[in-house]
C-alpha cells in the first residue's frame, strides 16, 4: 500500500476513514467523502484488482488494497471509521474484527448487526456505539415518513412500502442479498415506527432510460387528517433534504380506496452512478452524515 | 418427440386469484384441490396471484392468507404436488418460504422479470436444498430477445431448477415469437422448457401448442383459462388439442372438462373475455394483472383505459409497479384539464 506523508496527516483537520467494498456503493462513498470537510479516505479496500472502483481510487490518489478487511488488521490506527459496503454475509465476518480494532463501523449491508440508523430520526443515539447499520435504501427513504404518519395516526395497524429502483443501479451485492434486503426493510419499519405489521416490496425495473428511485407508502387509515399529515411530512422532507438534496414527494398524501398513499422520488447527486441511482445516493448520504457527526464530535475533543 | 409426456402445471388457484381480486375462499381452494387430485394433475400451484408475501395494499390483499390456502389444498393432495409461487422482492425466506414449507409444499415456482434472473438465486437454491421440485419463471418475456432470454434462463439453470418457463404475462406473443424463443431455449438448455400463455390476443392455445411443437415439455395453464386479464391457456382445451395431435399428458380429459364446468365456472365473478381493456393491454405489452387497477383508475380520473395501457407500455412498466397506474391516470387527466388554472393533485382526492 501507498503510505500518505505524516506531515499531511498532522496538518489535516479531517478524520481518517476507510471503505471496504469497491462496487457501486463503495465507489460512490469514496466520491462523497472527497467533498467532506471532516472526512478523509485513507484506505479503499476490496478484493478485485480490476474493479472500476479501484481504478477510480488510484486516479484520485487514494491508497488502495485488495486485501479487504486484512489491510485494516495489518495497519492498526490507520483509520477511525470504516464503511462496510460488501455484503451481509461478509459483514458478519468483518463486524467483530472491526469492533476489536476499536473502529467506528458504518455498515451499508443488510446484515443488521449494529444499531439501525436513520439520521433524521436517531443520529445522536448512534454516536456512542461501535457498529451502526444503515438499513436499506428503501428503509432510509420511507422510515422518516412512516414514523411521521404514526405520530399523526398512532393507531395505524398496517403499513407497506414499495421501492422501485432501476436495474442498472442494483449491483451484484443487492441482487445476492435481495432476501435480506426485503426482510430488513420490513423489520426496520416495524422497529422505528412501532407499528405491528409492515411489509416491504422491492421491484427492479429494467426500463430504459433508467427510472429514478421511486417509493410508495401505503397505510391503512380510515379517516386520515390530510392537512396535519401534509404539514408533518413537509417538515420531515425538509430535514431529509439537508443530506439528500434530491429527495421529494411526488404524490400525496392522498386518500384513495381506504388507503393513505404517499409517493416519493429520490434523484441521486450523480457521483458515481448517474442521477437515476437515488437508492445508492440516499443510503450513502445517510452513511456520510452519520460519519461526519462522529468525526465532528471527535475533532472537538 | 411425441412420446414425451407434456407436463401440465395447474395454476388455476394462483393465476385465477387475479381474476377475483385475490378473493378465493377456503372452500373454493378445498373443492378445486380435491377435484384436481383426481384428474392426475402433477403440480398444483396455490396462492395469491403474485405469489408468497404478495398480499398487499399495493396489489390487493388476499381473502385467505398464503399459509391457510396452502394447508387447505394440502389436505386433499396425495399424488399431486403442492406448489407455491414466489417473486423475490415480495416474499422472503423467513416470513414466507419457510412457513410454506411447513404447510407442505413439495414444489416451487420462482419468478422474476425476464431481465433479472440473478435475483432468484437465493430462493431457488433454498428450494433445491429443501428438495422442492423447482421451476424458474421469466415474466414479461415478450420484452427481450431469444438470445437474451437464453442468458437469463441459463442463470436459473445454474441455480438448480428443474425447468424454465417463459411467461407471456402481457399476452403479447405472436406464434412466431413463441417459435423463435422456445426453440432457442430448448437448444441451449439441458433442462425442461415451458410456456405460460395469456389470451389477450386470442392466441393462448395456439401459442402453447406452438411451444410444444418447438420442443417445450411444460405448459403452465389454468382450468377454464381462469386468470389475469383475458385469461390463461385453457387447460382442458389445450389437453384436448394435444391429445388430438398425439401428444401425451396422462390427464383425465373428461374430469378436466367437468371441473371447469362444475367448479371453476362458479369461481368466476365476471365473464372472462377479450374486451377493449385486455386487447389493448396485449397490444401495448402491459402485464394482464394491471387490468382491474387500470379500469378503476380510468373510472376515477375520467380517462380512457386504452390510453392508460398505451402510456404504461411506453414507460415499460413491469409487474409490481401498480402504483404507476395512478400516476399515469393522473397525468392523463392533468393533460386533459391543463386549461383549468387551479388544478391541483389534492383536488382529485
Amino acid at each position: 500500500m501507498k503510505k500518505p506523508s505524516k506531515q499531511k496527516t498532522k496538518k489535516s483537520k479531517k478524520i481518517p476513514v476507510g471503505i471496504i467494498g469497491t462496487g457501486n456503493i463503495g465507489t460512490d462513498l469514496l466520491l462523497k467523502i472527497g467533498r467532506s470537510k471532516v472526512l478523509e479516505c485513507k484506505m479503499f479496500a476490496g478484493v478485485r484488482a480490476d474493479s472500476e472502483g479501484i481504478k477510480r481510487a488510484i486516479e484520485m490518489g487514494i491508497p488502495t488494497s485488495i486485501e479487504s478487511i486484512e489491510v485494516f488488521k495489518k495497519n492498526k490506527g490507520l483509520v477511525d471509521i470504516v464503511f462496510d459496503a460488501t455484503s451481509a454475509s461478509a459483514h458478519k465476518i468483518h463486524a467483530p474484527i472491526l469492533k476489536k480494532l476499536g473502529i467506528f463501523t458504518i455498515d451499508l449491508t443488510p446484515a443488521k448487526i449494529g444499531r439501525m440508523c436513520v439520521p433524521q430520526i436517531n443520529l445522536q443515539s448512534c454516536m456512542n456505539i461501535d457498529n451502526v447499520n444503515m438499513i436499506t435504501c428503501g428503509g432510509q427513504a420511507t422510515i422518516p415518513i412512516i414514523a411521521e404518519i404514526l405520530k399523526v395516526h398512532p393507531k395505524t395497524k398496517y403499513v407497506e412500502v414499495v421501492s422501485s429502483i432501476s436495474s442498472k443501479s442494483a449491483g451484484m451485492a443487492t441482487r445476492d442479498n435481495i432476501d435480506e434486503y426485503t426482510q430488513t426493510t420490513a423489520e426496520s419499519i416495524r422497529e422505528f415506527s412501532g407499528i405491528k405489521s409492515a411489509k416491504a416490496i422491492i421491484i427492479l425495473n429494467p426500463a430504459e432510460p433508467p427510472i429514478l428511485m421511486n417509493n410508495t407508502i401505503y397505510a391503512l387509515i380510515e379517516k386520515p387528517d390530510l392537512k396535519k399529515l401534509k404539514q408533518g411530512i413537509n417538515r420531515v422532507v425538509s430535514e431529509i433534504k439537508k443530506y439528500v438534496p434530491g429527495y421529494e414527494i411526488i404524490l400525496g398524501p392522498i386518500h384513495e380506496n381506504n388507503r393513505l398513499v404517499v409517493m416519493m422520488r429520490v434523484r441521486g447527486r450523480g457521483d458515481f452512478l448517474p442521477e437515476y441511482a437515488g437508492n445508492l445516493d440516499i443510503i450513502n448520504a445517510a452513511a456520510i452524515v452519520t460519519a461526519e457527526e462522529y468525526a465532528k464530535k471527535k475533532l472537538r475533543h | 418427440m411425441k412420446n414425451k409426456e407434456i407436463l401440465i402445471i395447474d395454476s388455476t388457484l394462483r393465476d385465477g386469484s387475479h381474476a377475483v381480486h385475490h378473493q378465493l375462499t377456503v372452500k373454493q381452494v378445498a373443492d378445486y384441490s380435491m377435484a384436481a387430485e383426481k384428474t392426475g394433475i402433477k403440480i398444483l400451484v396455490v396462492g395469491h396471484g403474485n405469489g408468497l408475501g404478495a398480499s398487499s395494499l399495493h396489489l390487493g390483499q388476499s381473502a385467505v392468507g398464503d399459509t391457510e390456502m396452502l394447508t387447505t389444498a394440502k389436505k386433499y393432495l396425495k399424488s399431486t404436488k403442492l406448489s407455491a409461487f414466489l417473486i423475490p422482492g415480495f416474499g422472503t425466506i423467513k416470513d414466507n418460504l419457510k412457513p410454506a414449507l411447513d404447510a407442505g409444499i413439495t414444489a416451487l415456482m420462482v419468478a422474476s422479470h425476464c431481465t433479472e434472473a440473478n435475483v432468484t438465486r437465493q430462493h431457488i437454491e433454498f428450494a433445491v436444498k429443501n428438495n422442492l421440485e423447482t421451476y424458474g419463471i421469466l415474466m414479461m418475456s415478450h420484452m427481450i430477445s431469444a438470445s437474451e432470454l437464453l442468458t437469463q434462463a441459463k442463470l436459473m439453470e445454474s441455480y438448480g431448477v428443474n425447468g424454465v418457463i417463459l411467461m407471456d404475462s402481457a399476452g403479447a406473443y405472436l406464434t412466431s415469437d413463441v417459435r423463435r424463443k422456445i426453440s432457442t431455449l430448448v437448444s441451449g438448455l439441458k433442462i425442461g422448457v415451458g410456456f405460460h400463455a395469456h389470451n389477450n390476443l386470442g392466441l393462448a392455445i395456439a401459442n402453447s401448442v406452438t411451444a410444444v411443437e418447438n420442443g417445450a415439455t411444460i405448459l403452465d395453464t389454468t382450468s377454464r383459462g381462469f386468470g389475469a386479464g383475458a385469461g390463461n391457456c385453457q387447460m382442458e382445451v389445450v389437453v384436448a388439442v394435444l391429445e388430438k395431435m398425439g401428444y401425451q399428458t396422462n390427464l383425465d380429459l373428461y374430469r378436466l372438462m367437468d371441473i371447469s364446468e362444475e367448479i371453476v365456472s362458479h369461481f368466476m365473478t365476471h365473464s372472462q373475455e377479450i374486451n377493449k381493456m385486455t386487447l389493448s393491454s396485449g397490444l401495448a405489452g402491459v402485464f394482464s394483472g394491471f387490468a382491474p387497477h387500470a379500469q378503476k383508475a380510468a373510472e376515477k380520473y375520467g380517462v380512457d383505459v386504452r390510453d392508460i395501457f398505451m402510456e404504461l407500455g411506453k414507460r415499460s412498466i413491469v409487474a409490481g409497479q401498480e402504483d404507476a397506474i395512478i400516476d399515469v391516470a393522473m397525468n392523463l387527466k392533468q393533460k386533459k384539464s391543463s386549461s383549468e388554472e387551479n388544478f391541483q393533485i389534492e383536488s382529485l382526492t
